[in-house]
């Protein structure tokens, strides 16, 4: 039970993540139907916004420090962040530890800008083009956006930790009544998981209980109508491919602390997104949201010591045989409506 | 000849002479001089470029006559690597057998991965198959170590079995070659300055792609080839006359794995290792990139495509900041560092930032490719005379099977 408890939780975070993006992929789909590849690289470049911010609020200037001498007696220089300057010193030091935090502020402008440029430099341009066209100019776009990161940022993963407040784990067993120490859980990846909640939770709001998201819900159902009503849905169309960058960044910049951010994490996790996004159905937001959760735990699950016994490299392939599982018997996947994507 | 008209003879006699003299043509800059890091006349590169073509023109195959965009053909190639290193580490180092096997193997797999992506179009399908290339990779990765070797790959080792070859010397290492001519030798021509090299394994993989490029072209002329295109043109239209089109994509499926099992087994004859990282997704992406690039639907679009990038790759990775500084030294100081700076990220190591650009450029301005930027140079100065450079005879039509 406790084992099974355990699991549920580690799929979490990573379902959160799969969460994040294949609601962001469904949002631009069901949209602007375009198959976005960059989709991943949005990801990637959210965890770099933190990693920016970091070394922005790091950056440094040499001071005689008078009080303190090295071992030849001279007084000892050490490096003070601006920050300090500013702020003074425990309100500098608070700044840097919350800086994954902070990014987030940080990020979401970033993200629009990019998600209106990409929208609007290059995505408009690919409307009419056959979905081959649209893959081949996000794939080459993704390729291009991760070579960026990795000239400025390096090929190795840069660590950015969570702030010192949740560095350490929750003990869930003792709560449940369960022995201690038998369900540990990093208190980041809770705060991962609630804030992956807020967002999604947010996202539907937006498009359920606002005028926009009214009209954009009737655009996506019906584009050519909506336009004849005299709206101009590409207006707000791009409005959302915008949102849907936002969404990824977001989940790349608080997943910082629990990958190490490097240039090709949006690569790896783009792939997975993809048979998420078909798992749940193309074009439903709900059923993005579902499917990526439940990859995530399932995931986990075939990862457990018992099942690797019966089945060695489960946990490898699994996601993929859900996918094709799936897309062989419910071909509009678990929550796909009728009329989308039907060939 | 052979059963082709006037137009596609000539066009494979212009294929099979440049390749036969490519080591002149890929040289034409005298050993030493500062020109010489731009030659591709040797046989590492040569074979790449010979190899990746066979590669595009089976993919083209597949996407470029029925427009069904496959993100995991790189997992056909790997698995035709590994039947033809097993069979140099079982049966014999005569890479005959070996490149077979490939091809045999790598047609089954794709049998079974066709059968099931089939069942569905457009991005379904390049999802599914891009689904079973990561799961080939994965489990080549872990599982199947024993059969793969994992990360390390597999190589012929003197403890090998080799019914056919019987025991090695003591103190030699096993070569991989053709009825006792090994792939590894060469002849070294030199004239003045130049030293053209002739290599073996380079004119067994031009010989068997030259064959490849001839079945293709066949397949193009044929009724099988019309039916392909009727189904990128408009499959609803063909169920609707009461053609089951799952057939001839599934033999389409097949027949372009069967080419990629056949570059792969011919990989392995020159440089007798495989590793898991050639069925990696990007590896797949790449050939795609070679064909969109090339020019999909065409005859010579892939070769062109995949000669192209294989030598960019090689030269732009090649150049680093002292090249760069030595080309620009006639500038002003201050404007040559600048150059310098501007254009460094995109070599050496930035060779992929260059591919990214290159392939979006591609893809946005010049969906046709190379070919059809040809075409559209030709009709510029030939004004009205555009029936001569058609080559595939057919258009890239903007409207796959979806």
């Amino acid at each position: 039970m406790d084992a099974i408890l355990l699991q549920i939780l580690n799929g979490l975070d990573k379902g959160s993540a799969y969460a994040l993006i294949a609601l962001g992929l469904t949002l631009i789909f069901g949209t602007l139907g375009v198959v976005n590849f960059a989709h991943g690289a949005l990801f990637m470049l959210g965890a770099f916004c933190a990693v920016t911010l970091n070394r922005i609020l790091t950056l440094s200037h040499e001071v005689v420090d008078e009080t303190r001498t090295d071992f030849l007696g001279n007084p000892l220089k050490v490096d003070v962040p601006y920050v300090y300057d500013i702020l003074g010193e425990a309100a500098g030091n608070a700044v840097i530890d919350w800086s994954v935090p902070l990014a987030i502020l940080f990020s979401i402008p970033i993200m629009i800008g990019v998600g209106y440029a990409m929208e609007r430099g290059l995505i408009k341009h690919f409307y009419k083009r056959p979905h081959a066209d649209q893959i081949l100019v996000t794939f080459g776009l993704a390729i291009v956006l991760q070579e960026i990161i990795k000239y400025f940022f390096g090929a190795n993963p840069i660590p950015t930790p969570a702030p010192a407040a949740f560095a350490g784990s929750f003990d869930f067993g003792a709560m449940l009544g369960f022995d201690p120490n038998t369900i540990i859980y990093p208190y980041w990846r809770l705060v991962y998981f609630a804030f992956a909640m807020i967002i999604i939770a947010a996202v539907f709001a937006f498009l359920q209980f606002t005028t926009f998201g009214m009209v954009v819900r009737a655009g996506m159902a019906d584009r050519e109508t909506v336009g004849l009503l005299g709206i101009d849905i590409d207006k707000r169309f791009t409005v959302m491919f915008a949102i849907a960058a936002v969404v990824a960044g977001l989940a790349g910049v608080m997943y910082g602390p629990i990958n190490a951010p490097n240039y090709h994490m949006g690569m790896d996790f783009l792939v997975l997104s993809f048979v998420v996004v078909v798992v749940g159905g193309m074009g439903s937001l709900p059923g993005a949201v579902l499917a990526g959760f439940l990859l995530g735990i399932l995931e986990s699950f075939a990862s457990m010591a018992g099942v690797l016994e019966v089945l060695p490299g489960i946990n490898q392939i699994i996601i993929y045989l859900v996918a094709i599982t799936i897309l062989l018997t419910r071909p509009r996947g678990l929550m796909g409506r009728k009329g989308v994507m039907e060939d | 000849m052979f059963g082709l008209d006037a137009k596609d003879t000539r066009l494979v006699l212009i294929v099979a002479v440049l390749t036969m003299l490519a080591p002149f043509i890929l040289n034409p800059f005298p050993e030493g001089s500062e020109l010489a890091q731009f030659n591709a006349g040797y046989p590492d590169l040569m074979q790449r470029f010979v190899i990746f073509g066979i590669f595009a023109i089976g993919f083209n195959i597949l996407f470029g006559l029925t427009g069904y965009l496959s993100f995991g053909h790189a997992a056909f190639l790997g698995v035709g690597s590994y039947a033809a290193i097993w069979m140099m580490k079982l049966l014999t180092m005569n890479v005959v057998p070996a490149i077979f096997m490939a091809i045999v193997i790598a047609g089954i797999f794709s049998l079974f991965v066709g059968w099931i992506s089939l069942r569905r179009t457009g991005i379904y399908f390049s999802i599914l198959t891009l689904a079973f290339a990561q799961m080939s990779f994965a489990l080549a990765y872990s599982v199947l170590t024993p059969l793969t070797g994992g990360e390390t790959g597999l190589q012929p080792k003197m403890a090998d079995p080799r019914i056919l070859d019987g025991s090695l010397a003591e103190g030699t290492t096993p070569r991989a070659n053709l009825f006792g001519l090994q792939m590894s030798s060469s002849y070294e021509l030199s004239v003045g300055g130049w030293l053209f090299t002739f290599n073996a394994g380079y004119y067994l993989a031009a010989v068997v792609m030259l064959i490849a490029f001839y079945i293709s072209i066949r397949i193009f002329r044929s009724p099988f080839g019309m039916m392909l295109r009727a189904i990128k043109c408009n499959q609803q239209r063909l169920n609707y006359t009461g053609l089951n089109s799952k057939p001839y994509t599934l033999a389409a499926f097949v027949i372009s794995g069967m080419y990629a099992g056949l570059a792969g087994g011919l990989m392995v004859a020159m440089d007798t290792q495989v590793g898991p990282e050639r069925m990696f997704w990007t590896a797949s992406g790449e050939v795609v990139l070679m064909t969109i690039l090339g020019g999909a639907g065409t005859l010579i679009g892939p070769v062109l495509g995949a000669g192209m990038i294989k030598y960019m790759e090689n030269i732009i990775s090649k150049i680093n900041s002292t090249i760069l500084h030595e080309w620009f030294y006639w500038m002003p100081d201050g404007l040559e560092d600048f150059v310098v700076a501007m254009i460094y990220p995109f070599i050496g190591k930035g060779w992929h930032l260059t591919l990214g650009i290159m392939f979006m450029l591609v893809v946005i301005f010049l969906p046709g490719g190379l070919v059809e930027g040809g075409q559209r140079i030709a009709r510029l100065f030939g004004k009205g005379k555009k029936a001569e450079t058609d080559e595939g005879g057919t258009k890239p039509s903007s409207t796959p099977a979806e």
